[in-house]
C-alpha cells in the first residue's frame, strides 16, 4: 500500500491530510496559518501524519494547495485550490455539480462537468464580503466567541436583513440593530443571511450543490441557508475543512500514478 | 519570455519623441497640442504641433509605479476613486509638480498651446482636459463623438466629419498657422501605414508559437499611439515585423514550449505588466493577442478623403461600439488567433474598457465554447489588483484548460 499527502495553506488556517492509494482519508489535521506558512505546514502535515499512524518516510509524495502553496518546502508538487476543491469534491460526489468553497478570507464557486473536470470557476472580489472575516467582524460586534456564533442564530425568531455586503458597513448597520434593541440571534442570522446572499449572487447555482471550506464546516446554518436560496439539495462531503488538502493528496497520488504508467510505458517499448 | 531584438529601435524611437516634446515646451521650437489617443492627431501634425497624449503620460505612472504616489492626491481634489486612475494618476502628478518626463528635463507634463479630445472612448477625456483647460487657461476643443454604436451610419460620420472641420479654424489660430494639404495627406499616410503595419505585426501572433504576446504589444504599441501621423512610425514598425516575420520563419516562441494560447479583452494592469508576463510564460501560456493592442490598428484611414476616413475610424474603434458588434470583434479574433480562453480584465476605473459588466464573457463562453475568466484588477491603481487573487485565478484557469486538453500537466512537479 503507498500512502499520500496534501497540504492546504489558506490564509487563516493550514489543513492536512494523509490518503492511501484508494484515497481513503487515513487522518487530517486544521492549524492556525498565523504569519509562518512553512511552519503552519509543518505542524499540521506532522499532525495528520501522527492522527493517521502514518510517518513521513511512508509517504510517496505531498502536494500543496492554498494561498500559501508556494512557500511550503517539503511539497512535492502543487496545485491550486480551485482545482483541489474540485477534486476533493468529485472523489466523494458524481458531477455535474457546483461545489461552494467558504474559506476565511475568500470564497469560490466552481463548476464540475459529469467526469469532474472542471468547467469554470468564480472567486469573491477583492472584499472580505461572503468570507468568514465577515463572520469574525459580526462576533467581534456582538461581543461573543465565533464558535457560539451558530448557535446564537439558531434561537432567531425576527426576520432582519444587512443591507450592506460591505464588512465595515454592516458592522455600523449591526451596531445600529443593537442600539435599537434587535436581539442578538436575530441579528447573527441577519449576518449569515448576508453571507449567504453574497455567495449565490457568484454564480448560477442549480444542479446538485456541494459545500465545503472551514465556514460550511463549523456553520451548519450557511449549508441550510444556501439550500433554501437555491431551492435545492445541498451536500457537505465528508471532511469539508480539509477537502482541499485531501484534493491535494488526490493530486499528489495521480501525479505519481502518471508518472508510473509514462515508466511502464517507455519499459514496453518494442 | 524571448526579448525581442528591436526594443532597442523602439527606445530609440521613443526617446526621440519625448526628447522633440522637450524640445517644443522648453525651447519652444513648435506649440504644443496635448490629444486624447483617439483624437485627430493628423491633423495636429499637419498644423505643426508637437504633441503629448495624457493617456501615455498615465500609462508611464502606471508602469513605474509612481502612481499610486499620486492618485491619493487628485482624489483629495474631489475626483471620485471609481472614475479614471489614468485621469486621477496625471491630475494628482501635475498636483505633486511632477512627472515621468523628468529624465527628458520635464519637471511636468509640457505645458499646453491647446487641448483636443475625443469622447468616442469615453467622456473621462473631456473633464481630465477641461480640468487642465480650466487650470492652465488655455482652450479646450474636441469632438463629442457617438457611444456604443451598433453599425457606423453614415450620419454618425457626417456628424463627427462636420466637427472635425469645425477644429481647423479654432486650431489654426492656435498654431498660428494655415493647414496645408499637403502636410496633412502625409500626416494620414503615416498613420495609415503604422497602422496597417501594426496591425500586421500583430497578426504574426496567429503563427505557433507566437513570436510576440499582449505584454510585448502594450509596449511596442508606444509609436501606434504616439507618433501616429509621423513617418517615424511606420519606420519602426518595419523593424518590429521584419523580426517578428524571421521569428515565425525559424519558429521562435515569444513564450518558449508555448502550450496554451489565450486572448486578453481590457486595458493592461500596467504596474504588473512585466510580473504577469513572466507568470503566463511560467505556465507555458501565451497571450498572443488583445483588444487592446489591436484598437490602434485602424487601417482604413484615407488621405484622399481625410475627414470622413478620420471620423469613420475613430466610430468604428472597439471602443466605441456597442455589445453586439464587440462581441463579434471577440469571436473573429478568438477563430483568428485559434486562442483556448479568453482573459477579460475588469478595470476597476474603466468601465469603458472592461466588456465584463453587462454578461459578455458569459455569452462568449457560450456562442464560442471558449472557456473565460474575468480578472479583478485596474489600469494604474494597484489598490484594486490582489496578486495573490490574481495568481490562483489564472493558475487555476490554466489548470482548467490543461486538464480539458486532456494533457498530462507537468506544472507543478519540481
Ligand atoms: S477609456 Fe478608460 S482608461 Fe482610457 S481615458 Fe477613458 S476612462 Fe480612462
Amino acid at each position: 500500500m503507498k500512502f499520500y499527502a496534501g497540504v492546504d495553506s489558506g490564509s487563516w488556517t493550514t489543513k492536512a491530510a494523509v490518503i492511501d492509494e484508494e484515497g481513503h482519508v487515513l487522518g487530517t489535521a486544521v492549524t492556525r496559518s498565523g504569519a509562518d506558512l512553512a511552519a503552519a505546514a509543518e505542524r499540521a502535515y506532522a499532525t495528520a501524519l501522527a492522527n493517521s499512524g502514518r510517518t513521513g518516510d511512508d509517504i510517496e509524495a505531498v502536494w500543496s494547495t492554498g494561498f500559501g502553496r508556494n512557500t511550503i518546502p517539503f511539497a512535492d508538487g502543487s496545485r491550486t485550490e480551485l482545482d483541489c476543491h474540485g477534486r476533493g469534491v468529485a472523489y466523494y460526489l458524481k458531477g455535474p455539480l457546483v461545489v461552494i468553497d467558504v474559506g476565511g478570507q475568500d470564497a469560490k464557486v466552481i463548476r464540475l462537468d459529469a467526469a469532474g473536470h472542471r468547467l469554470s470557476h468564480r472567486m469573491n472580489r477583492k472584499c472580505a464580503a461572503g468570507t468568514g472575516s465577515f463572520l469574525d467582524e459580526i462576533s467581534l460586534r456582538l461581543g461573543i466567541d465565533i464558535g457560539e456564533l451558530n448557535a446564537l442564530g439558531r434561537g432567531a425568531t425576527e426576520s432582519l436583513e444587512l443591507s450592506s455586503f460591505c464588512t465595515v458597513f454592516a458592522g455600523t448597520e449591526l451596531l445600529t440593530l443593537i442600539r435599537s434593541g434587535k436581539r442578538p440571534a436575530d441579528l447573527a442570522m441577519a449576518a449569515y443571511r448576508s453571507l449567504v446572499k453574497r455567495i449565490v449572487s457568484m454564480d448560477v447555482l442549480e444542479g446538485r450543490i456541494a459545500a465545503t471550506g472551514g465556514v460550511v464546516a463549523y456553520h451548519p446554518i450557511v449549508v441550510e441557508l444556501i439550500g433554501a436560496a437555491c431551492r435545492g439539495e445541498v451536500v457537505v462531503p465528508p471532511h469539508p475543512q480539509e477537502i482541499g488538502a485531501f484534493g491535494a493528496a488526490l493530486a499528489a497520488l495521480a501525479a505519481c500514478e502518471e508518472h508510473d504508467t509514462s515508466d511502464t510505458a517507455e519499459l514496453v517499448q518494442p | 519570455m524571448t526579448e525581442l531584438a528591436s526594443t532597442n529601435a523602439l527606445r530609440a524611437t521613443m526617446d526621440a519623441y519625448y526628447r522633440s516634446l522637450a524640445d517644443a515646451a522648453l525651447r519652444k521650437t513648435a506649440p504644443v497640442a496635448w490629444c486624447t489617443s483617439a483624437g485627430p492627431v493628423e491633423l495636429l501634425r499637419a498644423l505643426g504641433f508637437a504633441v503629448h497624449f495624457p493617456e501615455n503620460h498615465a500609462a508611464m505612472m502606471g508602469a513605474a509605479r509612481t502612481a499610486s504616489r499620486y492618485l491619493p492626491l487628485a482624489h483629495a481634489q474631489g475626483y471620485s476613486q471609481d472614475i479614471c486612475s489614468y485621469l486621477t494618476s496625471d491630475i494628482g502628478a501635475y498636483l505633486a509638480g511632477e512627472s515621468p518626463l523628468k529624465a527628458y528635463g520635464l519637471e511636468r507634463a509640457p505645458a499646453p498651446d491647446v487641448l483636443v479630445f475625443n469622447t468616442n472612448q469615453c467622456r473621462d477625456v473631456r473633464d481630465w482636459f477641461e480640468w487642465y483647460g480650466r487650470e492652465l487657461h488655455v482652450p479646450v476643443v474636441g469632438v463629442h463623438s457617438p457611444r456604443s454604436i451598433d453599425d457606423v451610419t453614415e450620419s454618425d460620420i457626417d456628424s463627427v466629419t462636420r466637427q472635425l472641420e469645425s477644429l481647423v479654424a479654432p486650431l489654426e489660430q492656435v498654431a498660428g498657422t494655415r493647414l496645408d494639404d499637403a502636410r496633412l495627406m502625409a500626416a494620414m499616410r503615416a498613420s495609415r501605414d503604422a497602422a496597417r503595419l501594426w496591425g500586421t505585426c500583430l497578426g504574426t501572433a496567429s503563427a505557433r508559437p507566437a513570436p510576440l504576446t499582449f505584454f510585448d504589444g502594450s509596449i511596442h504599441m508606444g509609436p501606434a499611439v504616439v507618433l501616429r501621423g509621423s513617418d517615424d512610425a511606420p519606420a519602426y514598425y518595419r523593424t518590429l515585423l521584419a523580426e517578428l516575420e524571421q521569428r515565425v520563419e525559424n519558429r521562435v516562441a515569444a513564450v518558449p514550449g508555448e502550450t496554451l494560447r489565450l486572448y486578453w479583452d481590457g486595458m493592461p494592469v500596467w504596474g504588473r505588466l512585466r510580473a504577469l508576463s513572466t507568470m503566463f510564460a511560467e505556465f507555458h501560456t501565451a497571450v498572443v493577442a488583445s483588444t487592446y493592442c489591436n484598437s490602434w490598428a485602424f487601417a482604413d484611414l484615407d488621405p484622399a478623403e481625410p475627414w470622413r476616413s478620420v471620423a469613420r475610424a475613430s466610430l468604428e474603434l472597439f471602443i466605441a461600439r456597442s455589445e453586439a458588434p464587440k462581441e463579434r470583434y471577440i469571436a473573429r479574433m478568438v477563430k483568428f488567433y485559434d486562442v483556448d480562453g479568453v482573459i477579460f480584465h475588469d478595470c476597476r476605473t474603466c468601465p469603458n474598457n472592461s466588456n465584463t459588466r453587462y454578461g459578455m464573457p458569459g455569452r462568449i463562453t457560450e456562442r464560442l465554447g471558449i472557456p473565460t475568466l474575468v480578472l479583478d484588477g485596474d489600469v494604474n491603481d494597484l489598490r484594486c489588483f490582489s496578486d495573490e487573487q490574481a495568481r490562483t485565478n489564472i493558475e487555476g484557469f490554466v489548470e482548467q484548460l490543461t486538464d480539458a486538453r486532456g494533457a498530462t500537466s507537468a506544472r507543478g512537479s519540481r
